[in-house]
């Protein structure tokens, strides 16, 4: 079997990022495309699959499965699903194990509870506010003039924690303004930011209980600091697959290949 | 009262409005008649429909001359309204008017209207649209008349209390306030003297504002009428548990506003025979209100009144059918309570028990009744946040249904009227995740 054949293409059109990842027929990711969103997700779309095709040939007969806030948009998938099921499956097959995944995305973030062969036994989303999501941080750190990159490692660079006591972005961002004019420096505010986003998580998991392992995927499982709090406030190691952010795709690929 | 207004009343009422209404219905009907089914997957609204259109606008007509010519009362949707009935009263149920502002989209432009006077975003949307339309005159309606009393009842909720007082302030009007201890299991005999109790002294009150006595042989009637509806309705909701339904919860929201406004009325008891025939005609011909129905569902709490016809639309795509609800039988499964023969003692018994006067296992255990009854699949958790004490014990509840019982449950956050505490993208997803769930 010629592993670098193209057998499936999963796409994830997020709020934040798009991701396009093509398997081999045995589950493989052997190619993957990130980019930042584009408010015009068909351009986006677009682009990515003529990507595909350039490194893959034609893509005629190839199984497209979308997902993300866009997925509807994806007009020639051949089927669209939630992330929600997406990120179970790519996360399950990575790394074999049912249990409890955490995907802390840009726009909202759920925890799932991930049964036999990958299937969604059961979910909880943050509710209709950006708390509890990336764009929380991400807000926060624009403020701070701090790289999204070196976001965990300054927070977890001082031990000394501040308490952020709103979980409401809005309201967090002035709480932050009103240390800033307080003298208090940059380092223990943004521990104590990450701390007030792991808090509002692990109300998640708890409300759907704990089912281990743990398990992160989204953009922010690249952050050191989030790993570690969420480790702490749980007392559960944390799991990661090597590419956190392309698992909804990867996942969508993978049943792209089961549905062939 | 005053002639001139009485006469108005009969003239625009009875002979011009029932004229008029009648004949927009016979249009209805006419139309109806070659109703398609809705998006390829819903099946053609009931036929009936173009009645009830014509009872509510009649009954909200009614309401408009009332002034002068009748008595009208405003009482809340759980209230013991046989009293007030049997002595002729126009009953305005606020509630009901704030779900019909939220289905035809008015809530945020009214209930602002309350929101702008000072009354927090936190209170309900009903008490919201409600304050608002009495401060503002704004109603979709036409004209909403003035109360001459108020009837509030606590075994909906400990909003109506203050609710009420606002109003009673506001009109200068007498409240009647009926306290109905909450049940756990089932009401003591005290609790029923207690309620009782309050059903008498409300009498004189009432009496007095009318100028007239009642006549037990009256609110016997009222009571017979009240039950007979209720049974149909009953009757109406448990044909949900055909396997494919003929009706959807969202029929039944819709077809609910006559057993809510007009219950003690022989139009209530005719409409629902009425509607009882036509869903038997659909099992009889075959027709489900789903297309490929493969997933039952039922509902808890209100209907997003908002978002009616497309959360439909929604299950509808998803092959699923929302087959009833907890809150629309909230108004049938009560009937075998009431008695002709002991009018007070059995609507005190009866107003005692509503779901929502009752403890989270008892909706818990509800629930789960339906689920058997209704060979349902899942069940959607609506968390309203206008509505605290029906949302109240649905984390619980859905862990139970997932972990305990077996049963996918989905908690949907929305609001029976505000649209601003909705999200349309954020709800979809919910949805579409839970069908992939039940899907497998």
């Amino acid at each position: 079997m010629n592993e670098e054949k193209l057998a499936a293409l999963g796409l994830d059109a997020g709020s934040t990022t798009c991701k396009i990842v093509g398997v081999n027929q045995s589950g493989g990711m052997i190619w993957h495309l990130l980019e930042p969103a584009d408010p015009r997700v068909e351009d986006q779309v677009a682009h990515m699959l003529e990507e595909a095709k350039k490194r893959f040939g034609s893509l005629e007969g190839i199984p497209l499965v979308a997902t993300g806030y866009g997925r509807k948009l994806v007009k020639n998938a051949t089927r669209n699903l939630t992330e929600i099921t997406c990120h179970a499956r790519g996360v399950y097959h990575e790394l074999q194990k049912p249990g409890t995944l955490v995907d802390i995305g840009g726009q909202d973030s759920k925890v799932i509870i991930i049964g036999k062969e990958g299937r969604v036994i059961d979910f909880v989303m943050n509710d209709k506010c950006a708390a509890g999501t990336g764009r929380f941080l991400e807000n926060t750190a624009g403020r701070l003039r701090v790289p999204l990159e070196v976001l965990g490692s300054t927070a977890l660079s001082v031990n000394q924690e501040e308490r952020i006591s709103s979980t409401c972005t809005v309201f967090a961002e002035s709480e932050i303004i009103s240390m800033l004019a307080h003298g208090v420096a940059v380092e223990p505010i943004l521990r104590g930011l990450h701390r007030s986003l792991i808090t509002r998580i692990v109300a998640m998991i708890r409300s759907v209980g704990l089912v281990p392992p743990l398990m992160l995927s989204g953009g922010v499982a690249r952050n050191k600091a989030m790993r570690k709090m969420l480790e702490e406030e749980t007392g559960e190691k944390v799991h990661l697959p090597s590419y956190p952010q392309l698992m909804g795709a990867y996942g969508a690929a993978l049943i792209g290949l089961e549905k062939k | 009262m005053s002639l001139r207004e009485k006469i108005l009343y009969q003239f625009n009422v009875n002979l011009i409005g029932r004229a008029v209404l009648s004949y927009q219905r016979r249009q209805n009907e006419k139309k109806m008649a070659h109703r398609k089914w809705q998006k390829d997957v819903l099946a053609p609204p009931f036929r009936l429909s173009a009645r009830m259109k014509e009872l509510m606008s009649r009954h909200y007509l009614e309401g408009r001359y009332a002034n002068g010519a009748r008595k009208v009362a405003w009482v809340t949707s759980g209230a013991p309204i046989e009293i007030l009935k049997a002595l002729g009263f126009y009953i305005l149920y606020p509630e009901n008017h704030a779900a019909l502002c939220g289905a035809r989209r008015k809530t945020v432009e009214i209930a602002s209207e309350a929101e702008n006077a000072g009354f927090s975003r936190d209170i309900c949307s009903y008490a919201r649209t409600d304050i608002g339309a009495a401060l503002s005159g704004k109603t979709p309606v036409g004209k909403l008349p003035r109360p001459d009393i108020l009837l509030a009842c606590t075994n909906i909720c400990q909003t109506v209390l203050y609710w009420y007082r606002v109003l009673a302030d506001y009109f200068h009007v007498p409240l009647i306030l009926v306290d109905t201890p909450f049940v756990y299991e089932k009401a003591s005999q005290n609790d029923i003297a207690y309620v009782k109790r309050q059903l008498e002294e409300m009498i004189p009150v009432a009496e007095k504002i009318t100028g007239k006595r009642l006549l037990y042989k009256k609110l016997k009637e009222v009571v017979h009428l009240s039950k007979e509806a209720s049974y149909l309705w009953l009757e109406v909701l448990n044909r949900g548990k055909h396997v494919p339904s003929p009706l959807t919860a969202f029929d039944g929201f819709i077809h609910m506003a006559p057993i809510v406004d007009l219950r003690g009325e022989p139009v209530a008891v005719a409409y629902y025979r009425q509607l009882l025939k036509e869903i038997d005609e659909r099992i009889e011909k075959g027709i489900p209100a789903v297309k490929n129905e493969r997933k039952r569902l039922i509902w808890d709490n209100l209907p997003i009144w908002f978002k009616l016809r497309e959360m439909a639309h929604t299950f509808a795509r998803h092959g699923a059918n929302i087959v009833t609800a907890t809150y629309t039988y909230a108004w049938g499964e009560l009937a075998p309570m009431m008695e002709e023969a002991r009018p007070l003692e059995s609507v005190a018994r009866t107003y005692l028990h509503p779901i929502l006067n009752r403890g989270t296992g008892h909706k818990l255990k509800t629930m789960r009744q339906m689920v058997q009854d209704f060979s349902a699949d899942g069940v959607v958790l609506h968390s309203d946040r206008s509505c605290k004490p029906y949302s109240l014990g649905q984390i619980d509840q859905r862990d139970y249904f997932v972990n305990e019982y077996g049963v996918p449950a989905l908690l949907l956050e929305a609001d029976h009227s505000d649209p601003r505490s909705y999200s349309d993208e954020q709800a979809e997803n919910r949805i579409a995740a839970f069908m992939e769930i039940l899907e497998g």
